[in-house]
């Protein structure tokens, strides 16, 4: 039994996108407004506040919910998972490589204004680990978790079949790289 | 917004959590997957003065057969009941209705006793326990007590739980021999509150209807095999009953016809 006394605050510690990451902060506050205004890790975007629009959507322990639906203090001791983690790193910085979720979502329009799209790409890459040749249904069941307002989901779709179709070749062997 | 101050403890077991319930009362307020609690204090819609966070308990997080029960405890999430492999053939109502609750992303975070407790009159898990006629497990300080889920719900986010009490686990019957099931719902967009679902169970002997997101909680009504003008009647009598409400979302009389219309249809399919 652990005790979180209210007007406190209590050092919260995670790993964020496989980095150690520590700061205050009271029992009251929400994993995304942690995850942002004390880690300063803002690609986490907020909308809704009420589990609607999946704009916040990141992954704990490797499974895509909300984090405006949780306590910061329940992710302590937690592997948390955002937007910022699937470039691939190549030194730091401006010097990452977009994943292949991200270029893919690049090459296919799937974005405009982009406020919705970092809980997009948190969803999808929980969910074609869980199902990585899945039907166009099935990726339409998944992103109605999210509201897009922009794109009308038709290139997002084609996005997440594309990079589905793709690690299913890189895992066969037949190309070298996606 | 943001959520109103409060003390929060993160309990380890069961026992420990009886423990606090019996010490605070009504103060405390118990915290599971959060899916609609969270929203609620988000909104200020709930302000406890402390939360009980029972989901790292790990003697809540089960699911077991147990007596002809598919048995799921407190701390179990629906993603965790939903990809059970054998769920089709243990409770075959349960796995078609998985797919209509909320999203992906909220099931993997919700519970199944958490949406039992929270009792939305709207919700498909208690419609599906009041379908199935299961049990709910109060558990207190002072012992356990077990309602049949009739007993349970009460009125819109009204229950039987009391200060003290949480639910400690659900119990689904298992798929009951020549049974049929079918379960459809009406939504504004998928994922929505049903404006109205609809469950039904055949058997042999009987037809069984049960509805949710009409009357203030789900509603179940069996009939022998009644057919044609005598089934028509009867739903039609049902439909009435319920005395359903209009809203934003439908009016009253489209509630009517959907109890009416969508009946008729799953009693032919799971009759035939």
């Amino acid at each position: 039994m652990k005790l979180y006394e209210k007007h406190t605050t209590y050092p919260i510690t995670l790993t964020l996108n496989g980095v150690q990451r520590s700061a205050p902060a009271e029992a009251r506050m929400l994993l995304s407004d942690f995850l942002r205004h004390e880690l300063g890790a803002t690609g986490t975007h907020v909308g809704c506040e009420h589990g609607i629009c999946g704009a916040c959507t990141v992954r704990v322990d490797g499974v895509a919910q909300r984090s405006c639906m949780q306590l910061a203090v329940q992710a302590d001791g937690r592997r948390v998972d955002t937007v910022e983690g699937l470039a691939v790193s190549t030194g730091g910085g401006a010097d990452s490589e977009l994943g292949d979720l991200q270029q893919a979502f690049k090459r296919h329009h799937a974005l405009q204004c982009g406020f919705c799209t970092a809980g997009i790409l948190m969803s999808s890459s929980h969910f074609l680990e869980q199902v990585p040749a899945p039907t166009e249904q099935q990726v339409r069941d998944m992103l109605s978790g999210h509201l897009c307002r922009c794109t009308g989901y038709t290139n997002i779709v084609n996005a997440v079949l594309e990079v589905a179709a793709q690690r299913g070749l890189v895992n066969k062997g037949r190309i070298e790289h996606a | 917004m943001k959520p109103a101050a409060f003390d929060y403890i993160r309990a380890d077991s069961a026992e420990e959590t009886v423990s606090l319930l019996a010490r605070h009362g009504e103060e405390a307020k118990i915290l599971a997957g959060g899916q609609s609690l969270l929203a609620m204090l988000n909104i200020r819609l709930a302000q406890p003065a402390m939360l009980v966070d029972i989901s790292r308990c790990k003697d809540l997080d089960y699911i077991r057969i147990e007596k002809n029960n598919l048995v799921i405890g407190a701390a179990a999430t629906q993603a965790s009941v939903e990809n059970r492999a054998t769920l089709a053939a243990e409770v075959p109502l349960l796995d078609m209705v998985f797919p209509w609750i909320s999203h992906l992303q909220i099931r993997n975070r919700g519970t199944v006793c958490g949406s039992i407790a929270h009792a939305d009159p709207s919700a498909e898990l208690p419609l599906c326990l009041t379908a199935l006629q299961g049990e709910v497990v109060l558990r207190s300080k002072a012992g356990r007590r077990v309602l049949k889920a009739d007993q349970f719900f009460q009125g819109m986010l009204m229950t039987a739980v009391k200060p003290g009490e949480i639910v400690e686990e659900v119990r689904f019957p298992l798929r009951r021999e020549k049974a049929r099931y079918a379960f459809e719902e009406m939504s504004m967009r998928h994922g929505d509150f049903a404006i109205a679902a609809l469950a039904v169970v055949v058997t042999d002997a009987a037809i069984e209807l049960t509805v949710g997101g009409v009357a203030d909680r789900p509603q179940r009504k069996c009939w022998p095999r009644l057919a044609g003008a005598d089934l028509e009647g009867a739903i039609n009598d049902f439909a009435w009953e319920l005395e359903a409400q209009g809203d934003a979302h439908a009016s009253a009389e489209y509630r009517r016809h959907l109890v009416r219309q969508l009946g008729r249809q799953l009693i032919a399919k799971a009759s035939a």
